[in-house]
């Protein structure tokens, strides 16, 4: 495994997994703008996340494309890369990495819940596992989303005058909270920010059932109310928001475990939606994989280090460069 | 419980008064027991004998490996919410009234805690057991003051805040007689005022370029400000009781006073340690605080004595109406009639404009006293910190620059943050820390210092991060004694940080013998 460095660099056939600055190959595991960056000269990733680079990106974002389908075998010299579904966003992947009977998959960014609108997490068993630690502390148990979403039509019915603007990242969560709301059989027209604009109609052109939406507009301030609006959580605070009426300030997210944090931000109704594995689906990952060897990135990764050396695997932190940041999602 | 611990929940995420206020007051039109039991709590009044912060600590390392609670706990910064978060989840049992809950808890015998609390905590839902735990740690710290439940309740039965004000210290759970008063069902409780804590009068901090254009120095008194702590002494021919600024009754820590104080009167003024009425400074005190008794020789060692500055009842008479130079007159009347050595009176400054007032605030000869108090001489005794009447103006504090060393997550709404800082001064080629501050910081300097910290850790040690040594704060500080508990030999008091130096480099910072030397340390 010593063939891939702290940056997921792999030296040998000069290719990178996820890199933050152009390089010649990179692995790209999905669309986030941590992980996907323009200006590579070739990039490998599956269909979906190959056209949302090119909707966030422009289509000359890389010189050159390479999809995969989830399951085939792409090979560089005596490196096989295979991308397995990640359950995070449309088009996410693992990428299992097999070299002289060695294998190695890095997860990016996971979840073992169950999600319409991705397909859904695969476990690849091997011996060493690169997972991600987002949420690598035991106060993580994220609820389930149904009962999330249904304090939010919950409070929708009550605070008639009121519009409910949700915070949600624009790839992604934004979605999956349309589609969570269709689930429960919310079936007003959702009003979304601009800058959802594409990726929402991406998702509907990829039969992910999110429903009818529609971009905000000036109308009048009253046509708002009762409404579902979503944007994304940088817009909360901006001038924008403040043109609806009686606002209630929503956020989907899996930071919104945490009172204090939800507080901070000023959010009034915080909805634990996480894109992210828990505490408890971590662990239950890095035992099912029956990885021996374990490598954690981005996020707590403390106590997750500290868990693994507990159960007798070797584990250290691998500090990827401009990951370190909480409100990455 | 469901329906109080939402309400809290709700309470601590919304930013509005107005709907804070609609929230409680839905919650008060309960007519049954839990809304007793909510006041009590809201108003910080209601604890459990044997179940504090110390206490649920060790249920929750019975639950969970010690080492990930702490992670946990650095990573959200408050104990209710940590525990409440990572308490293995049971099936929910039945939810419980409020009071059902309360009565039973305290129903636990004391050797059955352990077991029987944590059973109680994993039936409660998340929210609940947070809700319980805060009660069980005291102070909510939920954005709720003890003013806005009373404003609250006033605005639900029509009366006047300042009603509730006045008899709320003489009011004891379950409140009875206060809500079939606000339900216009009997006449206002009687209150015997004079065994009862008067909230006090507090100032305001002055604004130098505002207030001195706006405020006519020939209508206001100063006194110096002393450093000591505020008291309520209440003295009648039957007893002699004295209260902190909160309402706690200190007496049996202060005996001294107790048994030399004649008169019948309340009065209001600067507790302090000193002989022959001069004061010897707030590291004397503190040996004499947070004590319930004090021994003969501690009585001899460090003796206190009041220096009073405002009476509220004289022989009977309720003087808070009157103003402040008419009131000074019966405090000057009492002293007289009942000489003791435990209370003396706080000096009236005579000045003429406000600029002639600053020598005496900047009192370099002194360094007892904090600066000086500015008080309108036509003040009527207001409970709470009105704005108009009281002002403080502090000395300039004491400056140094000091290296930035180490710094934690802070707690409360600084959570997430890296805002705890430790800093320090050269010891040869070495830095020595020489204290902590956590505030003081704009919250731009607080998101850059955070950044600086997340991006230059040279070492951790648990929570505690220690970071390049580059970044310079200029920290201010009130004073600073010798402490032999600290490495660096000094101990300063309310260190808080005054600036960044951006502009200066690292090895200009004093060494510890130049900052001793500079503060006069030996």
């Amino acid at each position: 495994m010593d063939f891939i460095n702290h940056q997921l660099f792999i030296k040998d056939i000069n290719v990178h997994i996820d890199p933050i600055f152009p390089k010649k190959t990179a692995i790209i595991t999905h669309g986030h703008a941590d992980h996907a960056r323009f200006g590579h000269d070739h990039v490998i990733a599956t269909r979906q996340t190959i056209d949302i680079m090119k909707i966030r990106y422009g289509d000359k974002c890389a010189k050159k494309f390479t999809p995969l389908r989830y399951g085939q075998k792409y090979s560089i010299k005596n490196y096989d890369f295979t991308l397995y579904p990640a359950g995070h966003i449309l088009g996410s992947a693992q990428v299992l990495i097999e070299k002289n009977n060695h294998r190695l998959v890095i997860t990016g960014d996971y979840k073992v819940g169950k999600d319409e609108t991705c397909k859904n997490f695969k476990l690849v068993k091997c011996d060493t596992l690169i997972t991600e630690a987002t949420f690598g502390l035991p106060i993580f148990q994220h609820p389930d989303p149904k009962d999330e979403i249904q304090k939010l039509i919950r409070s929708v019915k009550i605070n008639k005058n009121n519009c409910h603007i949700v915070g949600a990242y624009a790839l992604g969560k934004a979605q999956r909270v349309m589609n969570l709301l269709r689930q429960q059989n919310y079936n007003d027209t959702i009003y979304i920010h601009g800058s959802l604009e594409k990726l929402c109609q991406y998702y509907s052109k990829e039969k992910i059932n999110i429903g009818k939406f529609e971009k905000v507009s000036s109308k009048d301030k009253s046509f708002y109310e009762g409404k579902i609006i979503i944007a994304p959580p940088s817009a909360l605070k901006d001038r924008w928001s403040r043109r609806f009426p009686n606002p209630i300030i929503c956020m989907a997210s899996g930071w919104m475990t945490v009172k204090q944090r939800a507080k901070q931000q000023g959010i009034e109704l915080p909805l634990v939606i996480s894109d992210h594995s828990d505490w408890n689906e971590l662990l239950d990952t890095i035992k099912k994989s029956k990885a021996k060897n374990i490598l954690i990135t981005h996020g707590q990764e403390d106590a997750l280090v500290y868990y693994c050396k507990k159960q007798n695997l070797v584990s250290k932190p691998l500090s990827i460069q401009g990951r370190s940041d909480e409100e990455i999602e | 419980m469901k329906k109080f611990s939402s309400l809290l929940h709700n309470l601590i995420l919304t930013p509005s008064r107005n709907t804070k206020i609609k929230l409680l007051q839905d919650y008060f039109k309960t007519l049954d027991i839990n809304r007793a039991y909510a006041l009590a709590i809201l108003s910080d009044q209601l604890s459990f004998q044997f179940i504090k912060a110390s206490k649920l600590r060790e249920l929750v390392y019975e639950q969970v490996d010690q080492h990930l609670f702490d992670y946990s706990y650095d990573y959200v910064g408050d104990l209710a919410e940590t525990i409440s978060l990572i308490w293995p989840t049971n099936k929910e049992g039945k939810s419980q009234n409020l009071s059902t809950l309360i009565e039973n808890i305290n129903k636990i015998k004391k050797s059955e805690i352990n077991t029987e609390f944590s059973k109680v905590l994993s039936g409660l839902s998340n929210n609940e057991r947070w809700t319980l735990i805060k009660i069980c740690t005291g102070g909510l710290r939920i954005g709720v003051s003890e003013r806005l439940v009373k404003t609250a309740l006033a605005d639900l039965y029509n009366k006047s805040v300042n009603e509730i004000e006045e008899i709320w210290h003489g009011l004891e759970f379950p409140y009875e007689n206060l809500f079939q008063w606000l339900r216009n069902e009997t006449l206002k409780p009687k209150i015997d005022f004079k065994k009862l804590f008067h909230p006090m009068m507090l100032a305001n901090p002055i604004d130098e370029e505002k207030d001195f254009k706006r405020l006519n120095a020939s209508e206001f008194q100063a006194e110096f400000k002393w450093d000591g702590i505020r008291v309520q002494l209440m003295v009648s021919s039957k007893s002699v009781s004295m209260y902190s600024r909160t309402g706690d009754n200190i007496s049996s820590a202060f005996p001294e006073i107790v048994e030399n104080t004649k008169g019948d009167a309340v009065i209001d003024g600067e507790l302090l340690v000193g002989r022959n009425f001069k004061p010897s400074g707030f590291n004397d005190l503190q040996q004499r605080l947070n004590r319930k008794k004090a021994s003969k020789d501690l009585q001899e060692k460090f003796p206190v004595f009041i220096r009073a500055y405002d009476i509220l009842f004289y022989k009977g008479k309720d003087l808070r109406k009157l103003f402040l130079y008419e009131r000074r007159k019966y405090l000057e009347k009492f002293q007289k009639e009942n000489k003791t050595n435990q209370i003396d009176l706080s000096l009236i400054i005579k000045f003429k404009t406000w600029k002639e007032l600053t020598k005496y605030k900047n009192n370099v000869h002194d360094d007892l006293n904090e600066g000086v108090m500015i008080k309108l001489k036509n003040s009527e005794y207001l409970p709470g910190r009105k704005k108009g009447y009281w002002y403080k103006w502090k000395k300039n504090p004491k400056l140094v620059d000091a290296i930035l060393m180490y710094a934690q997550r802070g707690h409360g709404k600084r959570s997430s943050y890296y805002s705890d800082f430790t800093f320090g001064v050269w010891k040869e080629n070495e830095l020595v820390p020489i204290g902590k501050a956590y505030s003081g910081y704009t919250d731009k300097e607080l998101l850059v210092l955070d950044k600086f910290i997340r991006n230059n850790t040279t070492n951790k040690f648990g929570p505690v991060r220690e970071v390049k040594k580059e970044i310079i704060l200029e920290v201010a500080f009130d004073d600073v004694f010798p402490s032999s508990r600290h490495k660096s030999g000094v101990a300063m008091r309310f260190p808080r940080i005054h600036r960044i130096r951006w502009d200066k480099p690292t090895n200009e910072v004093l060494s510890i013998e130049e900052f001793k030397k500079e503060f006069k340390i030996s």
